[in-house]
């Protein structure tokens, strides 16, 4: 094996939306699969303003907690209908949207579990490389206190991770780039 | 019960690789990048595996942006081809890339580009493909022209092509552009000059490649794009076979 440089990243610009946006983007499972969540939100800047020229991406395991990819230690898995992965362009007022299924619990190869969690990759014009964070689900109170990663966090933090349940069931998950209130991100 | 062990993780890139969050030259991340410290999260299942898109993404033709709405782009037709490997130097097999860029003109057929540089009737600016066995991908385009923007006086970017790639893993994920030898203009492009080593900026440059430069037909350019390795120990060094 030969050492090669890794290639640096570069912004998408402000052009993004013409190849990256796909039409199924936002659907990780097909309208009216039985059990899917709406998870939307708003990405901000540093102002409070809405990113109009961003892109969110999710990925995620499946309702067992597992994942289709051969690196699943325990082989991949998969869950009909359903893709993992998650892609949509945020619209003039920020606001981006998912339908999706909500993961299970994970082995955190050490004995213990993760909390279900979605990992998120947040591109935009003025990001020059992607930004990383997780979504965390409102009623898992006990997995998110024993989780790996939220063990680590503040509370504040912990709980800007987590998503709200609004009235209708859908929940909410604002990603703030920069501010008292920003998102903890991660470097992965 | 009995636990998997955690799969080999990927190792961070050189420092100096990518482009600082925050950098004054681009006026844009002042307000869009993260002013706390970034938290370090141990790669685990999440982030090991990721989506593993392939052909199912791509249709006859996406890797020929010179063909559109039934007739030819004006430009410069290149070839643009090189590998998608990992830092071991291991082939990145069966993989969607996506590429976008400038018409010749230095346009992009986007709504909020008010370039008044006209628009080619012929030219979409978008393409997909997918990397065989060896990890090898290859596009047809046209050179993409250099476009003014509002950073700086006088400020133009210099040519370039987006690129989009998944890898293996959440933690490949990688959008970069390339760029093309020996453009005038990268001395006051803060965005390719953003990234730190000067090294690692010059792997953002394609080269120029006779080899495929195809007579009475196109220039060839090699462009070989670079995820991140495997770390060469498991976190757990042994599996349990218990
Ligand atoms: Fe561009």
């Amino acid at each position: 094996m030969t050492d090669v440089g890794p290639t640096p990243s570069q912004t998408v610009g402000p052009y993004l939306s013409l190849v990256l946006p796909w039409p199924d983007g936002p659907d990780v499972v097909a309208p009216a699969t039985p059990g899917a969540v709406t998870i939307s939100g708003r990405l901000t800047d540093g102002a409070g303003e809405p990113v109009p020229d961003g892109l969110i991406e999710i990925w995620q395991a499946d309702p067992d907690g597992r994942f289709d990819h051969p690196d699943d230690p325990r082989g991949a898995h998969s869950y009909p209908g359903f893709r993992g992965f998650g892609r949509c362009p945020t619209d003039e007022h920020g606001q981006f949207a998912f339908r999706t299924l909500k993961p299970g619990a994970l082995p955190d190869g050490g004995g213990g579990a993760e909390a279900p969690h979605l990992n998120v990759s947040v591109f935009a014009r003025g990001l020059l490389h992607r930004v990383v964070t997780r979504i965390y689900f409102p009623d898992e109170t006990a997995a998110n206190a024993v989780d790996p990663a939220m063990r680590e966090l503040s509370a504040d933090a912990a709980e800007l991770l987590t998503a709200t349940e609004r009235p209708d069931g859908s929940l909410r998950f604002d990603i703030r780039l920069q501010g008292d209130d920003e998102t903890p991100f991660f470097e992965i | 019960m009995n636990e998997p062990v955690r799969p080999i993780a990927y190792r961070p890139d050189v420092k100096g690789t990518h482009p600082p969050l925050g950098f004054a030259g681009y006026r844009s991340t002042a307000l869009r990048h993260p002013s706390k410290p970034l938290i370090l999260l141990p790669q685990r299942l999440t982030e090991v595996t990721g989506p593993l898109f392939g052909a199912e993404r791509v249709q006859p033709g996406d890797d020929d942006l010179t063909q559109f709405d039934g007739g030819e782009a004006v430009g410069q037709r290149i070839v643009v081809h090189g590998r998608l490997l990992d830092s071991d130097g291991c082939a990145v097999p069966n993989a969607l890339i996506e590429v976008w860029q400038a018409n010749a003109g230095g346009r992009y057929r986007h709504v909020n580009d008010q370039w008044p540089s006209p628009l080619d009737p012929h030219f979409a600016g978008l393409g997909r493909t997918v990397t065989d066995g060896d990890g090898h991908y290859r596009f047809t385009t046209i050179k993409p022209g250099a476009y003014p923007w509002k950073n700086h006086p006088n400020a133009w970017r210099p040519a370039h092509i987006h690129f989009s790639v998944f890898g293996q893993a959440f933690t490949q994920r990688l959008v970069t552009q390339m760029y093309f030898p020996d453009d005038p203009l990268f001395f006051q492009d803060p965005i390719f000059n953003s990234v730190p080593d000067e090294k690692a900026r010059a792997r953002l440059v394609s080269s120029y490649d006779h080899d495929v430069t195809t007579d009475h037909w196109a220039l060839g350019f090699r462009f070989d794009v670079v995820l991140r390795g495997r770390a060469q120990t498991p976190f757990e060094s042994e599996p349990d076979d218990d």
